[in-house]
């Protein structure tokens, strides 16, 4: 344990960002998943949609402590999560985009759900054992998720007229936030020498081809975006996120230290 | 004619409601778990879903949350055919008086071990 913490030293520089960007990914949509709590279309979504923002919830406390761990004894999950400035925030932007309707909702947790698959799954070939361990165990709830919005994408989308519309608005309304998904930043390109991040611009094709499956299925059409928004892996956010992150953390903030 | 009693049939008969449901509303499904330990399938609760694969999906989540289960048997509600209650005199009680169907007056011997 000694000589393995020593030979984490040289790269937890990049380490360390590198983790709080997988466990503010998936904390923000899970908080906005979260939302949907009481408000689903009926009872039995409203508990799977709350089961997903669980998932999200325990791989990001998951990359929290390790970060936590990483970053000496001052620091732990709960300050991590709920004392940090919006722009120490490095999720992806799409995460932090508020809910809109079910539709919306839906095709990101896929567009998510499809991500997190192929990445969690070169991820847990890490050189990194805690990391390739949390994505090991991930990967087994990223897979029912998958499953589950899948099965959503292609029942709204080959469904009626009106589902079909609403959820070809989505795929305009999200097509912005999908290639910051394939966008190194520096810490991971730093971290690819080692083998411990991944190449998550490699995971881009598998993505798209499962998308155009399910879109041919769902009778949708994928919309390239000219413009695409990048940044939130750095910390540059809209201000969705700064009122997300408002009321995530006004009873930390409030009442500092206070526990379940 | 025989009347056909459906799961659930008896709260609307008696409450007087209609059983004519929404055509938007999902209709009703029955959910069987097996969990680690058992070796049947047990009811434990109903919901609703479009068809059956959304039913699966719906029963993992709702009821398989605490690791209630390793297999899941979901049927639509209207394919339980369920015995009136009005009948249980006739149906149940003739066997409360026949012990004699309990196989307790055999002597077993002991070579046949635990039946």
């Amino acid at each position: 344990m000694q000589s393995n913490t020593q030979q984490q030293i040289p790269n937890s520089k990049f380490l360390i960002p590198y983790c709080l960007h997988l466990a503010d990914t998936t904390l923000i949509l899970s908080h906005r998943n979260s939302e949907w709590c009481g408000h689903g279309p009926i009872l039995e979504q409203d508990i799977a949609l709350t089961n997903i923002a669980l998932d999200l919830l325990g791989q990001a406390r998951n990359f929290y402590q390790y970060a936590a761990m990483l970053m000496g004894v001052e620091f732990d999950e709960d300050k991590l999560a709920y004392l940090r400035e919006p722009n120490e925030f490095k999720n992806h932007l799409i995460a932090e985009h508020p809910n809109s309707d079910w539709a919306v909702t839906i095709l990101r947790q896929f567009y998510f759900s499809c991500y997190q698959y192929y990445f969690y799954s070169e991820l847990k070939n890490s050189n990194d054992e805690q990391l390739a361990a949390i994505a090991t165990k991930a990967l087994k709830e990223v897979t029912y998720h998958l499953r589950w919005s899948t099965e959503w994408v292609v029942r709204l989308g080959d469904g009626t007229e009106e589902s079909n519309t609403k959820m070809q608005n989505a795929v305009e309304f999200l097509k912005d936030y999908v290639i910051e998904f394939f966008v190194m930043s520096d810490y991971e390109t730093e971290l690819l020498k080692d083998a411990v991040s991944i190449d998550v611009k490699a995971i881009q094709g598998k993505w798209q081809q499962k998308v155009n499956d399910v879109f041919e299925e769902a009778t949708l059409n994928f919309v390239p975006s000219p413009n695409s928004r990048f940044g939130g892996k750095d910390g540059e956010h809209s201000e969705h996120l700064v009122s997300l992150l408002e009321e995530m953390q006004s009873l930390q903030r409030t009442y500092p230290n206070s526990v379940w | 004619m025989i009347k056909k009693y459906y799961y659930g049939d008896y709260g609307e008969i008696e409450g007087g409601v209609s059983s004519n449901k929404s055509e938007t509303e999902f209709p009703l499904w029955e959910v069987f778990i097996r969990s680690k330990q058992g070796l049947d399938h047990k009811h434990v609760g109903s919901l609703h879903a479009a068809d059956v694969a959304m039913a699966m999906e719906n029963a993992r989540d709702v009821y398989t949350r605490r690791m209630e289960g390793v297999s899941i048997w979901v049927v639509e509600s209207k394919h339980i055919h369920a015995s009136n209650p009005d009948e249980a005199e006739s149906l149940y009680e003739p066997a409360t008086d026949k012990i004699y169907r309990h196989p307790t007056f055999y002597n077993l011997p002991d070579e046949v071990g635990h039946m």
